[in-house]
């Protein structure tokens, strides 16, 4: 079917402001592959479905509108953790700030490096999770990345990582438009963590394809803060062998757009995924989350926990959708989406769904959306506690289904420290 | 320590009138009692002087060493030394018993302007007045009141007052819900706070707890005033007789 003009105009405009990056034959063929899903699809727009909360357009213009850079004095977060940090500056690598790319039991490169070779485990990788999260539902921007990604890092973890790889984004310019894409590869019973943390550019386009053979291990925690006037569109793709496990966490202060959309599938029998996003937003702030797991296997648990705490007209958007195909028998499906609204002009857009065709599964979901309860409340200020106090402490305690999905404590107590002094700032 | 005068209060959304000049004087170092049966505005009493919202002061005054109070938020009223144990204690799922208690002392004092106690001084404060009232380390490290018996969520109360050793202390039906052991309990640790600085108002539908907390004074109340006021015994009658008798007396 074709395409509206006025899509096709606005895919063509964006594309044109785009150049393939050069590599190896079978790097160009993958790209080639992609940039033609992106013209078949079409960029996203405000009248397709799954944008239906969230408005694509200045993630799909040529050019992204300007975010001025934040100027604090704040340390960046994981800063205390003895992990592997590789720095990007508006997407472009930094290797004086990065440390040296090597750790036992994992090998670590940059895909421009590795786009160059003729031979590489990546390019049976590259692209494909993406590929395959395009059915039932299209994801655009994704394809448009693997098109067009200018750097990432391909990480294969062929055995227990002694500490976790740390992927800073600094944000340097105020137009910067950058495409990163990641590729990871766990191997059979092999462990990772990855963190992420930093506003990027201005405007952002990240994919993360994550394949995890059997009885591996894959933890992720991100943060998304700072610098206010940034946009970011982010995917990651998550392919689950037998008696694999997959854990994200995702802690959003500030950002005028961001969508994260987090596509899993469970391909190998007792698999376990947990996705989990707290979000703190402050004005003109919108905040998407939208997740997509495909249970085709055995027994496999999924979590989907995802709260948000808005106000002076923050908005906060959740699509989430288990799917349990036929088979997938014993399934334990979970998914809660809340909203804690500080006042009236603030909003929060749910759309829970649920899809299942086996009959011997658990699934549940739910979405709320309320103020801070003042009963709560006064009970805490007749204590002593002055209520803009009382009024964090309750937002922490409404958060914390949510972080408490962060398996390491020492991180989880960093999150909570960026919380806190993001509430801190909030009062004064 | 705490004067009352005159104390009107109605409902802030409704047009109706609870508090019908309330006449109160607990002097410093004191228990008074205040009996009454539903609905006589015991309650609210308790609510309006810890500064719960929905309620609306008409006319009259309550004092504290002299300082308005009702003018104070919540918070305010707290620092200088009122504290409310509820009838109902809430829960607050997410925030730590012990983060709850620290927080709240904290900010008490540093609002009078004192130094704020470490973590180390806290807890081992903490640990003697819990193991006073029987509160396990578990119940100091779970969500405030998640998860507690009626029992557990009252002691945890007098804990609280424990640690921040207010001046004018306030019981709201702290009986309710008690079984004899857990009102003994309760009423030990009420006990044990007793002290020529600091006052009680124990607010009870039943003699009772008055056998364990003694009172000095005993005021009933009925249709938003204070009917009747004298000392031990007058507890002792209503026990027999029931808010009936004084009732008709006060039509009459």
């Amino acid at each position: 079917m074709a395409l509206p003009q006025a899509k096709l105009d606005m895919t063509e405009a964006r594309l044109a402001a785009l150049s393939l990056p050069g590599g190896a034959a079978w790097a160009t063929a993958l790209r080639e592959d992609a940039l033609a899903r992106v013209r078949v699809m079409g960029l996203p727009g405000r009248r397709d479905e799954y944008w239906k909360y969230t408005d694509p357009t200045t993630l799909t213009q040529p050019q992204p509108p300007e975010a001025a850079l934040f100027a604090g004095d704040e340390t960046p977060v994981f800063g205390g953790l003895d992990r592997l940090k590789i720095v990007f500056v508006d997407g472009v690598f930094d290797a004086e700030a990065s440390d040296d790319l090597s750790m036992a039991g994992i090998e670590i490169d940059r895909l421009e490096d590795v786009a160059k070779a003729d031979i590489h485990w990546v390019k049976d990788l590259y692209g494909v999770l993406e590929t395959r999260g395009q059915v039932p539902v299209q994801r655009p921007l994704a394809a448009l990345n693997t098109a067009f990604a200018t750097d990432g890092i391909v990480i294969r973890a062929t055995g227990k990582a002694e500490k976790p790889v740390s992927i800073q984004y600094l944000h340097g310019s105020t137009t910067s438009d950058a495409i990163l894409h990641h590729v990871i590869k766990v191997e059979e019973g092999a462990e990772l963590t990855v963190l992420e943390n930093g506003p990027a550019a201005a405007r952002f386009n990240k994919v993360m394809e994550v394949d995890v053979a059997d009885g591996g291990r894959f933890n992720h925690v991100r943060t998304q803060g700072r610098d206010h006037q940034r946009r970011a569109a982010t995917h990651i793709f998550t392919r689950l062998g037998q008696e694999s496990v997959f854990k994200s966490f995702t802690l959003t202060a500030n950002g005028m757009l961001t969508r994260n959309e987090c596509i899993i599938e469970f391909t190998g029998d007792d698999g376990v995924a947990h996705v989990a996003g707290a979000c703190v937003g402050d004005g003109d702030f919108h905040h998407d989350d939208t997740v997509f797991v495909t249970h085709d296997a055995v027994n496999c648990e999924s979590r989907q926990v995802f709260k948000k705490v808005l106000r002076n007209g923050a908005t906060g958007v959740f699509q989430g959708k288990i799917l349990v195909k036929q088979g997938a028998q014993k399934t334990d499906g979970y998914q809660i989406s809340q909203a804690l609204l500080l006042d009236d002009d603030s909003q929060f857009l749910a759309k829970p769904e649920l899809e299942i065709y086996a009959d011997d599964v658990a699934c549940s979901h739910g979405s709320t959306s309320g103020a801070i309860d003042e009963t709560s409340l006064f009970y805490l200020r007749s204590r002593g506690v002055p209520e803009s106090e009382a009024q964090d402490l309750l937002v922490l305690a409404f958060l914390a289904e949510a972080i408490q999905e962060i398996e390491d404590d020492a991180i989880a107590e960093d999150i909570l420290d960026r919380l806190r002094a993001w509430l801190e700032r909030r009062r004064k | 320590m705490l004067t009352i005068k005159n104390l009107h209060v109605k409902l802030e959304d409704e047009d109706k009138q609870i508090l019908k000049g309330v006449d109160l004087e607990v002097e410093a170092g004191k228990v008074h009692a205040i009996m009454g049966p539903n609905g006589s505005g015991k309650s609210t009493l308790s609510y309006v002087l810890s500064g719960r919202d929905g309620y609306e002061v008409t006319d009259g005054s309550a004092t504290m060493e002299g300082e308005d109070i009702l003018e104070m938020e919540p918070e305010e009223r707290a620092a200088a030394g009122l504290f409310l144990a509820f009838q109902y204690p809430v829960e607050i799922p997410g925030v730590g018993n012990m983060t709850f208690l620290r927080t709240a002392l904290n900010s008490q004092r540093k609002a009078r302007g004192e130094e704020e106690l470490s973590a180390a001084d806290f807890l081992k404060m903490i640990r003697e007045k819990a193991k006073a009232l029987k509160i396990d380390a578990d119940m100091l490290k779970r969500p405030v009141n998640v998860g507690f018996s009626g029992g557990e969520k009252k002691r945890n109360e007098i804990l609280q007052m424990a640690v921040l050793e207010p001046k004018m202390c306030i019981l709201d039906e702290t009986d309710s819900g008690l079984d004899v052991d857990a009102m003994k309990l309760v009423a030990d640790g009420v006990n044990a706070l007793r002290d020529e600085g600091r006052s009680f108002l124990v607010i009870t539908h039943y003699q009772r707890l008055l056998d364990h907390i003694v009172p000095d004074v005993v005021h009933i109340m009925a249709n938003g005033r204070i009917i009747k006021t004298g000392g031990p015994e007058l507890a002792l009658e209503v026990e027999k007789n029931g808010y009936a008798d004084l009732l008709t007396e006060e039509v009459a």
